[in-house]
């Protein structure tokens, strides 16, 4: 009887297998190894794109190799050799797909095994889907019903070319290419994403998805999205990740843009759970990814939702820019890291225009060897008159091995601003453990229970079928993993 | 339905329980008395199972099998519950999300298929009604926020819900004003049958004029040293503890 419990919490740190860690044998071709200004000029030309979006690229090339990589977050790796990645892979050139029924067979089998079955998706009826494959985008679901309403849901690469006006006018207009390392390299590379545009007043009938993959070896994924939400508008946009699973580690350096206008809401949803390198610490995603939204509107909204379980490392700010009056930035966050993961993540709210509101909530969950770092930033300007920032930063810890830690820096510029931070770090209780056991409830579903009672302020903001998905996620990823 | 042999148990170095003797068959309601110190909770988490203990020598029966090597959720499974001193608080985990848990659990434990919404649900209406919970508490954070007789009368809610075969009340009284503690002890009544069994733990006699006991036990030292019926918690309320000490000295 004695410490029973402890023991069978300690015993294995995981042993849960990564279900996604499988790949797809599909016929691809590569950009050569490496990055120079020919792999993007070879990257344009593969995507037939216009003068224009080439030479946005090649000014972010030579802005990112005057550029060094960033050092201040709290996480440890070797160097990346950036000469050693291949920036371009994608499934042998196909016709033009019209339904699901002419998807390659093999990434349909993909589809099956990540539990995205087409069957499923079209039972559901509410989710339209673009999945993207490496660097390529592999079919857009619901594209024609979403036309009718004029909303355009899209490919990138599909997008610079139907659409160029929308894309030249919006892209880089909240993340410039020379923000940070990585969103230059990203410019420079950039080979697929997704786009959306909600027209004014529309209202966008279902939620619009993205899943992500990265496939072929020693590629690095560099997507881009895109999302515009006009005057009186609401979109709520949800994007999937997973990796194959491999020894070495593989580079994910997204970008997302979002511009909401006048009264427009857009709502954007993650659950992210790239491969996390094994239990010794081995392989993984280094995920360096820029996500920053601008409230450009008066009492515009946006609100970033997500739950990050997956990567070997995580650098990761979703960002609001609150700049129309009255608007509104919100950021709900689950971290979970396992293992050697390293998570550094956090959000950045800055209030310019007057009225401003932003509410962050966010829950990081250590366990095993890991470390869970919260930054944030919230920051008052001299003319945002009224502005009002609450911040609750919750930390769980399991076991003995593992850390958490806030950074939290707040700037207020603006006499008139109210800014709250609430903070707390937690062991799950012996006491809390023995009396779900008490009740009959195992170490495991007790886990599993306190765990998702800690994330609930988060999973309550993601849509129905994401919230049950982020759970189980949980779930797996925390598997025997609490001491 | 329990029998403790001799039972001796020790937190680290420290030797709390010294051959604790007690028999409890269905039907039946023990109490045990005693001062502060004596180890009666700690009787009650051991039968429980709570880790930090060790049991160094005696039995544990319960419907005779052995229980010392089991954890506290096959105990529970068993029949086995705890009503705490101090009930602990799970932030966002609702108290109907936390039985509908311990309930299919156990279930799974006995292979029956998972309770279904409707019958639990309507279950969950009666069992409240047993100690005046309103719907409300039950879609709250389990114990977070709640006064001290709202936690008691949540613990004997979920001994309702569980209908455990022992059920072991830890100083359920404690802190509980005499309104609370007549809604707790009439909830304990309606559940007393011919099939299960209840044994009290109480610091005052109080409680016991409501929960009437078959047999009242006094526990001193890390074990117990007197039995009666009701009569001698009466006894014990006029005359203290001073007076079973003194009688122990005389031997």
């Amino acid at each position: 009887m004695e410490n029973q419990s402890e023991d069978i919490l300690l015993v294995k740190t995981s042993e849960t297998e990564y279900k996604y860690g499988f790949t797809t044998d599909v016929e691809q071709e590569y950009a050569e190894i490496g990055l120079s200004e020919d792999i993007v000029r070879f990257i344009s030309a593969k995507k037939n794109e216009p003068e224009w979006m080439l030479e946005w690229r090649l000014k972010a090339y030579q802005q990112w190799l005057k550029m060094a990589e960033p050092d201040w977050a709290k996480l440890g790796f070797p160097k990346i050799d950036f000469q050693s990645i291949i920036y371009y892979a994608a499934t042998k050139k196909k016709p033009k797909l019209n339904s699901l029924d002419e998807v390659d067979p093999e990434i349909r089998k993909t589809w099956d095994k990540l539990g995205i079955s087409a069957m499923e998706q079209n039972k559901l009826g509410n989710v339209a889907m673009d999945f993207v494959m490496d660097s390529e985008s592999v079919f857009t679901s619901f594209k024609e019903e979403l036309n009718k309403k004029g909303i355009i849901f899209c490919s990138i690469s599909e997008a610079i070319q139907e659409h160029g006006d929308l894309v030249k006018q919006y892209i880089g207009s909240v993340v410039p290419p020379r923000d940070n390392f990585y969103s230059a390299l990203n410019s420079a590379v950039f080979s697929d994403g997704s786009f959306v545009y909600i027209p004014k007043g529309v209202r966008c009938p279902m939620e619009l998805s993205t899943y992500f993959r990265i496939n072929a070896e020693n590629t690095g994924q560099f997507e881009r999205t895109l999302i515009i939400a006009d005057d009186d508008s609401y979109v709520s946009y949800l994007e999937g990740c997973t990796a194959p699973q491999r020894d070495e580690n593989q580079l994910h350096a997204a970008v997302v843009e979002l511009v909401a206008h006048d009264r427009a809401e857009i709502k954007y949803s993650t659950v992210q759970n790239w491969y996390p390198g094994d239990e010794n610490g081995k392989g993984g995603v280094y995920n360096f990814v820029t996500k920053r939204g601008i409230c450009q509107g008066y009492k515009s909204k946006i609100s970033w939702t997500q739950v990050e379980t997956g990567s070997a490392i995580t650098w990761k700010y979703p960002s609001c820019i609150l700049k129309g009056d009255y608007s509104i930035g919100e950021f709900y966050s689950v971290a979970v890291t396992n293992n050697y993961q390293q998570a550094d993540t956090g959000t950045k709210m800055v209030h310019i225009g007057k009225n401003t509101r932003s509410r962050i909530v966010s829950k990081g969950i250590s366990a095993g060897k890991s470390q869970n770092a919260y930054r944030g930033l919230v920051q008052i300007q001299p003319n945002a008159d009224n502005s009002y920032n609450f911040s609750q930063c919750d930390s769980m810890l399991m076991g003995g091995e593992c850390g958490a830690h806030t950074f939290p820096y707040i700037e207020i510029k603006n006499q008139t601003g109210k800014v709250e931070h609430e903070a707390s770090t937690s062991k799950i209780g012996e006491d809390q453990l023995f009396y779900c056991n008490q009740r009959g409830i195992g170490a495991e579903e007790a886990v599993h229970l306190i765990v998702n009672g800690f994330c609930k302020e988060v999973f309550k903001e993601l849509p129905m079928e994401f919230a049950v998905e982020a759970q189980k996620l949980l779930e797996i990823t925390l598997e025997n993993s609490v001491g | 339905m329990l029998e403790v042999k001799n039972l001796h148990a020790r937190i680290e170095e420290k030797e709390i329980l010294k051959g604790l003797n007690i028999k409890v068959n269905k039907g039946e309601v023990h109490a045990i008395m005693g001062p502060n110190g004596t180890g009666k909770s700690t009787f009650a988490s051991i039968l429980a199972g709570k880790d930090g203990y060790e049991i160094t020598e005696g039995e544990m029966l319960f419907e005779g099998q052995e229980i010392s090597e089991m954890d506290p959720s096959e105990r529970a499974h068993l029949g086995m519950f705890l009503a705490f001193q101090y009930p602990v608080e799970i932030p966002g985990v609702s108290t109907t999300n936390f039985m509908k848990a311990a309930i299919n659990e156990k279930r799974k434990a006995h292979g029956q298929a998972p309770i279904e919404a409707k019958a639990f649900l309507e279950m969950m209406k009666e069992k409240s009604k047993i100690v005046e919970l309103n719907k409300e508490f039950l879609t709250r954070s389990i114990n977070e926020g709640f006064s001290g007789g709202e936690k008691k009368r949540n613990e004997i809610f979920q001994m309702a819900m569980l209908e455990p075969k022992l059920c072991v009340l830890d100083e359920t009284d404690s802190g509980l004003d005499i309104d609370a503690l007549r809604i707790v002890a009439n909830g304990v009544n309606s559940l007393r049958n011919s099939e299960n069994a209840f044994l009290v733990i109480t610091h005052y006699q109080r409680l016991l004029d409501y929960i009437v006991p078959d047999f009242v036990h006094i526990m001193y030292d890390g074990k117990i040293v007197k039995t009666g019926d009701k009569s001698l918690a009466l006894e014990l309320e006029k005359k203290g503890y001073d007076w079973v000490k003194s009688e122990l000295a005389q031997g």
